[in-house]
């Protein structure tokens, strides 16, 4: 049953992408990705990892596309059709030919079956992780750390180093967008309009709403 | 036959989104449509680690009376990290489109490359 589920939720994600591939309208295409990520918040469910699911579905389907809708706002509803329809055969060209040549390499025998448990991503790390997560029986070992949720527990204490790179991360792309957008720039553009006027009266509402969408980010971390 | 369909299946739906989020990339002019097949392809490689970390008859990595076999939560950690750094460079490449939009007037690639050659 999980098995069947598991197939045609992962077809429905390939239908999805053909669909944002192929429509102009970028509120559409906004929405659909916000559908691909929940759709694939649950097949994150379905393969066991359910933290990843929570964080699929807040910031993926949630903060995301808030982002993508505050850009539209401010920038276009539609994409301009191509002009020249030939200049996209190169892309499919090599996008083809990669994919082929990626399906092969899956083909070799030594390439881990999907939940085989013997493969050796599940060799080394995962069950020191799983074993030292909550407090062992007969042998206290100092690391063991007494929560049930391993991700918790790798995350907080074995990767520690990892999420902290991920707030530095987090802090740098909030205060890129606050320079792009926020501050000085727009009220001196405000003072002198650019030589295109009808798109600076757009960016001085894109100060007001950046801030909530970078303040948004942090609280997702 | 079967059997190995079902091995690979995951994968072979992960490369199909990898290449579709490439081709939008590589093909579409519009730049926030490059950016949602930008987040497409990086979905497809958060599948992929998953997908790795599934074992078969386990279940999700929270400590259980009862329970022998999990799902390897390391992936799911890393996972979760790239999520949120994901949204954080997706955050920041709209602010880019939106100063663009500004200061051209158009969010089309080939204009703006048009604009940059005529001056």
């Amino acid at each position: 049953m999980i098995t069947a589920t598991n197939l045609v939720l992962l077809a429905f994600l390939v239908v999805l992408a053909w669909a944002i591939a192929r429509i102009r309208n970028l509120f559409v295409v906004t929405m659909l990705a916000g559908i691909y990520s929940l759709l694939t918040a649950t097949v994150f469910v379905l393969l066991d990892a359910v933290d990843v699911a929570f964080t699929e579905a807040a910031v993926g389907a949630g903060i995301t596309t808030v982002l993508f809708l505050g850009a539209l706002l401010l920038t276009d509803r539609e994409a301009k059709p191509r002009k020249n329809r030939m200049a996209s055969l190169g892309p499919m060209l090599l996008v083809v030919l990669l994919g082929v040549a990626l399906v092969y390499t899956t083909l070799d025998p030594r390439m881990p079956h999907y939940g085989d448990a013997k493969a050796p991503a599940h060799g080394r790390l995962a069950p020191e992780f799983l074993a030292d997560s909550v407090k062992q029986v007969g042998a206290e070992k100092p690391t063991a750390i007494h929560v049930p949720n391993v991700v918790t527990t790798t995350l907080a204490s074995y990767r520690g180093f990892d999420t902290l790179g991920e707030v530095v991360v987090i802090f740098t792309a909030g205060v890129g967008v606050l320079i792009l957008l926020g501050g000085n720039g727009i009220r001196r553009r405000r003072r002198n309009p650019a030589p295109h006027a009808d798109s600076s009266g757009a960016g001085s509402s894109g100060a007001g709403s950046s801030s909530p969408g970078s303040s948004g980010n942090g609280a997702g971390a | 036959m079967w059997e190995s369909f079902l091995g690979l299946y995951n994968y072979w739906i992960v490369i199909l989104l990898m290449m579709a989020g490439f081709y939008i990339v590589m093909s579409r002019h519009n730049l926030v449509k490059k950016l949602i097949g930008l987040s497409i392809f990086q979905s497809s490689v958060f599948l992929f680690y998953i997908s790795v970390g599934k074992v078969a008859d386990g279940t999700a990595p929270i400590i259980e009376e009862g329970i022998s076999s999990y799902s390897n939560p390391l992936p799911h950690v890393l996972i979760l990290t790239a999520i949120v750094v994901g949204v954080a460079t997706t955050s920041l490449g709209l602010a880019l489109v939106v100063r663009l939009k500004e200061a051209y007037g158009t969010i089309e690639e080939d204009e703006i490359n048009e604009m940059d050659a005529a001056d």
